[in-house]
């Protein structure tokens, strides 16, 4: 089964954190080239349930400037597409909770899709995040390839997002969905207000038939708790970069202890 | 057969919408509303009249003499440079900025590269008293000061695209993070046929005007509508689009797509995007776009700073890889050369990107009794200190 799956329908999560899950992004290549395996290590280690590991892009238009930041960074010093399949390679050997490739499409579809997803199996990668692949496109091109190649794909909604969409992408969803926390780019918006709570309760009262997973503004105990009051976990990304710019690759659970 | 858009924004294999969930929404408005709202007559009756009291349309069509005579063919110059804020960019801000107010916004952003569109947006904004962000690249705001200070006298405020390559792609890359963190109160305005659905098209049908004056104004002079050839410089395509517009799917009509080679095509600094590019997404739109191998976009140069995009707008990726449309590549000194041409036998000062146009007839020959229209996209104004310093003058 899917690790993906199989760690949103766990029945008994360990004492203490209530069923909370706790992602944590980071981008590949960041903050030297060959931290990727060590950072995944680390995090699984300190009890993060799945990881998110950022394919850096030349132009990602969804996100702030601490990711963009470590994006142009991580192209600096060399990464590219090949070069994360390559130092993911063995990470099954040493690494159990679901991987997750986060990225915007045009570096997927230049290796190939079909080829990007069969080494993605290879690897062991569970899952897709690719913000800038519309549902439609999605469905009508690819879905059967992610399909054949064992993969979910992740979609977003956002507090604009629509009733009647938001009920498409669940009937599209088959993990979780990547619940954005408010009209933003990444890392931009710090602490949640009213209109994220009446977001969180609108989102639960759907009763969707995926679980949700918080993204966009978490950053330390308080945000992720307000995050997962009412979904399933939460997701961090930019706080954790800028923990491992300030402190390098070699504390990383002193950054995921301080959150749950 | 039509290379006009499909309902969903595509052309041939090009166009569509690939955008974050975040934009969904404000694309979605924008798609559901633009064809309704450009058809309502009081729409159409304000559009019309901003273009000919303020803009001052229909800009001429002229018959280049000396020009013809030269090439021994007969060139007409389609006069978008005497369009107000000197270039055809205003015929599109003046459309989406009434756009923006049928749609109840109350803010607008715009990308710039050289500042020309900056400038149209910043001026449409200042008729009707809206608030208006210009994002332009560090880099290019160095080296485009009179624009910027022309935008900052619009009253529009320009903030600088610090990210990136600090250029117009980065520009744009920051208006979209704007429009994602303002998704209720804020229109885009994006300055070219680029960006995703509906903008290629929305831009392409504001620019349309250009063709359907051609159109009128060709039937006077040369007794029927269409000309042989229409000839326009494609950076990411606005100028082009409205020049062909009409002419699209009329296979008598010869569409000629002029861009920039920079310093040779193969010499690592061009901005020939239909050659050097393949297959990918920029901005929300799928087309033709250079790249390096790994998907990463690099960055184009050119002389002239409106061809210098690494994409090109999803229409001319398809008449490209159609064969509609035929492209020719045309580098700076090149360019330089023509613009500097027709100042000398016309008395025209042309934009270095219309200049690129212009440039073809060198090696691109045509029979005598050939009608080739040029669209003049835009006045050399803004680029004298790029003639000063080329010619030393």
């Amino acid at each position: 089964m899917n690790r993906i799956k199989q760690k949103l329908q766990e029945d008994n999560p360990p004492a203490g954190r209530a069923g909370k899950l706790l992602s944590i992004y980071f981008t590949a290549g960041y903050p030297r080239l060959n931290d990727t395996v060590k950072i995944i290590q680390d995090l699984e280690q300190s009890g993060v349930d799945f990881i998110e590991v950022g394919l850096p892009f030349s132009d990602p238009l969804a996100d702030g400037p601490t990711i963009q930041e470590s994006s142009t960074a991580a192209l600096k010093n060399g990464m590219h597409t090949e070069l994360l399949f390559e130092q993911l390679k063995d990470i099954r050997k040493t690494v159990s909770i679901p991987l997750i490739l986060m990225g915007y499409f045009n570096p997927v579809l230049q290796y190939g899709v079909e080829e990007f997803c069969q080494k993605c199996q290879e690897i062991g990668i569970d899952g897709l995040i690719l913000p800038d692949l519309p549902l439609d496109v999605y469905q009508e091109e690819y879905k059967s390839t992610f399909e054949k190649y064992g993969l979910i794909n992740i979609f977003l909604i956002t507090p604009q997002t629509s009733e009647e969409r938001i009920k498409a992408i669940d009937a599209a969803s088959e993990g979780f969905i990547y619940m954005v926390s408010s009209a933003s780019t990444t890392g931009s918006k710090e602490g949640f207000g009213a209109e994220q709570t009446e977001y969180f309760n609108r989102i639960a009262n759907m009763n969707l038939n995926n679980p949700q997973i918080v993204g966009f503004g978490i950053s330390n105990a308080q945000t992720f708790q307000q995050a997962t009051e009412k979904t399933k976990g939460a997701i961090i990304g930019s706080a954790f970069i800028k923990h491992l710019t300030q402190n390098g690759v070699d504390h990383i659970s002193d950054f995921v202890n301080q959150i749950r | 057969m039509t290379y006009h858009a499909d309902e969903k924004g595509y052309y041939g294999e090009f166009g569509g919408a690939f955008i974050p969930e975040m934009l969904y929404p404000n694309c979605e408005e924008l798609r559901q509303n633009y064809l309704r709202i450009m058809a309502e007559p009081s729409f159409q009756e304000e559009f019309h009249q901003l273009l000919k009291d303020y803009v001052g349309r229909p800009t001429p069509l002229y018959f280049a003499n000396r020009l013809s005579e030269k090439y021994n063919t007969k060139i007409y110059l389609k006069r978008e440079d005497l369009c107000h804020t000197g270039a055809h960019k205003v015929n599109n801000t003046i459309g989406q900025i009434l756009m923006a107010k049928k749609l109840g916004k109350h803010r607008i952003i715009a990308e710039t590269g050289a500042g020309q569109h900056g400038v149209a947006t910043a001026t449409v904004c200042a008729l009707m008293g809206i608030q208006c962000v210009v994002y332009m690249g560090e880099i290019d705001i160095a080296r485009q000061a009179p624009n910027v200070a022309r935008m900052k006298m619009l009253g529009a405020e320009v903030r600088p695209a610090k990210s990136g390559s600090r250029t117009l792609k980065d520009a744009t890359n920051e208006a979209i993070r704007d429009w994602i963190n303002n998704p209720v109160d804020t229109h885009y305005i994006i300055g070219s046929v680029v960006g995703p659905h509906p903008y290629p098209d929305m831009v392409a049908r504001f620019q349309s005007v250009i063709s359907e004056e051609i159109k009128s104004q060709l039937k006077e002079k040369e007794g029927r509508e269409n000309p042989d050839y229409v000839v326009a410089c494609v950076g990411g395509g606005s100028n082009a689009a409205g020049a062909y517009y009409h002419f699209l799917d009329n296979p008598d009509v010869g569409i000629i797509a002029v861009e920039a080679a920079g310093k040779g095509i193969h010499s690592g600094e061009s901005a020939a995007t239909s050659v050097l590019g393949k297959v990918g997404i920029i901005h929300g739109s799928k087309t033709l776009l250079m790249q390096t191998q790994d998907g990463q976009i690099t960055e184009p140069y050119s002389i002239s700073a409106g061809l210098d995009y690494p994409g090109v707008g999803p229409l001319h990726a398809h008449l490209y890889t159609s064969g509609r449309g035929e492209f020719i590549s045309i580098t700076d000194d090149d360019a330089m050369t023509a613009g500097l041409g027709l100042c000398q036998l016309e008395g025209i000062i042309p934009a270095i990107e219309s200049s690129h146009a212009l440039a073809i007839f060198e090696d691109r020959k045509f029979k005598e009794d050939d009608v080739v229209v040029v669209n003049l996209s835009g006045r050399g104004d803004k680029d004298l200190q790029n003639y000063i310093d080329y010619f030393k003058l």
